[in-house]
């Protein structure tokens, strides 16, 4: 195997160590991974091509795209002032701000599903205000949104904050003992140094909202052609045992998933981060 | 939020070097930028996880109580228990090959490696569960085979534990790499020269340097295995009874519309997401302080 040419190293386990992990990703991961795309290449281009693009399957994936779109944005817009306040300012309660905002990737999807549901619903806490301003929010492609919005918020928030603590405040004095106004600076010597960060987060919160099935199912009322998801479009043909439909929306959602994998590791190879911090 | 805003604690200005105006924002800005990021929290975070217990609660602590006795309920507990005794095990003995072989040594294809370890991360939940439907399912591949010898992996609980087994591949491995990368291989070099052997200085040496990250690690990894639920809900067919786990007992009772019960099964999740999110905030406390916000210099005052 003159592929896994390793370093001389004194440390013994490596032959054993290394084969486990292949063997187990190999047999976890890579081939029921890969037999989804066998699978889908049996359908041919034309049998692929009608299974997406009919009206159903273009208007999931229309709504998944643009809900986590629109979330990311969000996420990127609020988070980046979240993580901006957490790591810059001092006050009460600092401490549990920091530690709740990964909630989002430790409460099991289904739990904050009906949380939000109940939370948004024309009789729920926030539900009930929205309705006097004449706003509905759960069932609805804002429900899809909001729900998407509180999955993807830990990536933004944690991909930031060491950006931030790593700033040098000596540029951001020079830059204003030059003269340059606190708006001038941020523009100019915060936000081109936390770009990369920022992009990233973004990303992450992009491609998880992407493929997101269990705090939207509650909340978004799961309409055909208006509030259904791809994801949940996959469930609802491998319940009719339309495997090769399933597999075709899948393959659309896998390689898009892949693209923006690919894009967070070029971008973390630009700001020469490989982890953010706590995921 | 007024009163938070308020109750700001003025850094004290004498104490740090750069206490002038020109790396801060002027008072008001600061002001609403953290009273908009608070209020953002609070509807997205603090809300929902309060509403989680105040509906659960909404009919007092006996209808709460009483939730748990339903047989379904119990059965759905113990589904979820197994499956994680299983899952987070066998993750944990995958997370420590996978970060030796990789933060240990040095070869060719690594990178390949750490991403197909990221992979899980990246798949939709319902993919993850739908490629063991296609390969194991009963018009998948292997499925009319494993039909003829009475094989159940499909609707029954091997595939349950298949599905979890793939969404937590990540979790210990992601916690254990970058940590013993960082710790390089010279503690390990040194108890091998003193006369240890392999299996004794990966257990008296390697072990104790990373216990809390492995720790938060199979937290992490127990709280998705528990908490699982669009890979699991493709492969558990939802026979009452048999194959539901906590958070597929929840959506049935959510569209039963017995909210009470719903909400008490979800409470216990969302309790488990909270320790979670404690033993992690301990965890980082272990780790080294200079990593946590809270120690950094102030450089900024409101």
């Amino acid at each position: 195997m003159g592929l896994l040419k390793r370093r001389h190293s004194v440390l013994p386990g490596f032959g054993l160590t290394f084969g486990t992990a292949v063997l187990y990703l190999g047999l976890l991961v890579m081939i029921p991974l890969s037999a989804l795309f066998i699978q889908s290449s049996s359908l041919g281009w034309r049998g692929f091509w009608e299974a997406v693009s009919s009206p159903r399957v273009v208007a999931a994936c229309r709504l998944s795209f643009t809900a986590a779109l629109t979330a990311a944005l969000l996420n990127a817009l609020f988070g980046f002032v979240v993580a901006w306040t957490l790591v810059r300012y001092r006050f009460v309660g600092k401490r549990l701000l920091d530690a709740v905002i990964d909630l989002p990737f430790a409460l099991p999807t289904a739990v904050s599903g009906i949380a939000l549901t109940a939370l948004y619903a024309p009789n729920g806490w926030v539900g009930r205000a929205l309705e006097t301003w004449g706003i509905k929010a759960a069932f609805t492609p804002l429900g899809v949104v909001i729900a998407l919005t509180f999955i993807g918020l830990p990536f933004v928030v944690r991909t930031l904050q060491p950006a931030l603590e790593d700033l040098d405040l000596d540029q951001e004095e020079a830059a204003a003992s030059l003269g340059a106004s606190r708006r001038q600076t941020f523009r100019r010597v915060i936000l081109p140094a936390v770009t990369p960060a920022l992009l990233t987060g973004f990303t992450l919160a992009f491609a998880r909202a992407l493929g997101e099935y269990g705090s939207v199912v509650f909340i978004s009322g799961n309409m055909p052609m208006r509030t259904e998801i791809a994801p949940l479009l996959i469930m609802a043909r491998l319940e009719q045992y339309d495997y090769a439909g399933a597999t075709a929306i899948g393959v659309v959602l896998l390689v898009l998933s892949f693209l923006l994998l690919l894009a967070i590791n070029l971008l973390q190879r630009w700001s020469g981060r490989r982890h953010m911090r706590g995921v | 939020m007024g009163g938070m805003i308020q109750a700001l604690r003025r850094a004290p200005a004498a104490g740090s070097a750069r206490g002038g105006q020109a790396v801060t924002e002027p008072r008001w800005m600061s002001s609403l930028l953290l009273a908009v990021s608070v209020l953002f929290l609070v509807f997205f975070l603090f809300l929902p996880l309060a509403g989680v217990f105040a509906e659960a609660l909404r009919k007092g602590v006996g209808a709460y109580l009483d939730s748990f006795a339903e047989p379904a309920v119990r059965q759905a507990i113990g589904l979820t228990l197994t499956v994680a005794a299983v899952a987070v095990p066998l993750n944990l003995v995958f997370g420590l090959a996978a970060a030796w072989a990789i933060a240990k040594f040095e070869f060719r294809g690594k990178s390949v490696l750490t991403t197909l370890i990221d992979l899980p991360l990246a798949v939709s939940p319902v993919i993850s569960g739908m490629v063991f439907v296609l390969l194991f399912g009963l018009h998948g591949w292997f499925g009319p085979q494993l039909a003829a010898r009475g094989i159940e992996i499909i609707f029954a609980v091997p595939g349950i534990i298949l599905a979890t087994l793939f969404v937590t591949v990540p979790y210990v491995a992601r916690e254990l790499i970058p940590l013993m990368q960082e710790q390089g291989t010279q503690d390990e070099e040194a108890a091998l020269t003193l006369g240890a052997s392999g299996w004794q200085t990966f257990r008296r040496v390697t072990l104790p340097n990373v216990k809390w990250a492995l720790l938060y690690g199979v937290i992490l990894c127990n709280a998705r295995a528990m908490g699982e639920f669009g890979a699991v809900s493709v492969v558990s067919g939802h026979i009452r009874g048999k194959t539901n786990t906590m958070p597929l007992q929840i959506e049935i009772l959510y569209n039963e519309y017995n909210f009470t019960a719903a909400f008490a099964v979800a409470s216990l999740l969302a309790l488990l997401a909270l320790v979670t999110l404690a033993v992690k905030a301990l965890v980082e406390r272990r780790a080294g302080g200079s990593q946590s916000a809270d120690e950094q210099p102030v450089e900024d005052e409101v």
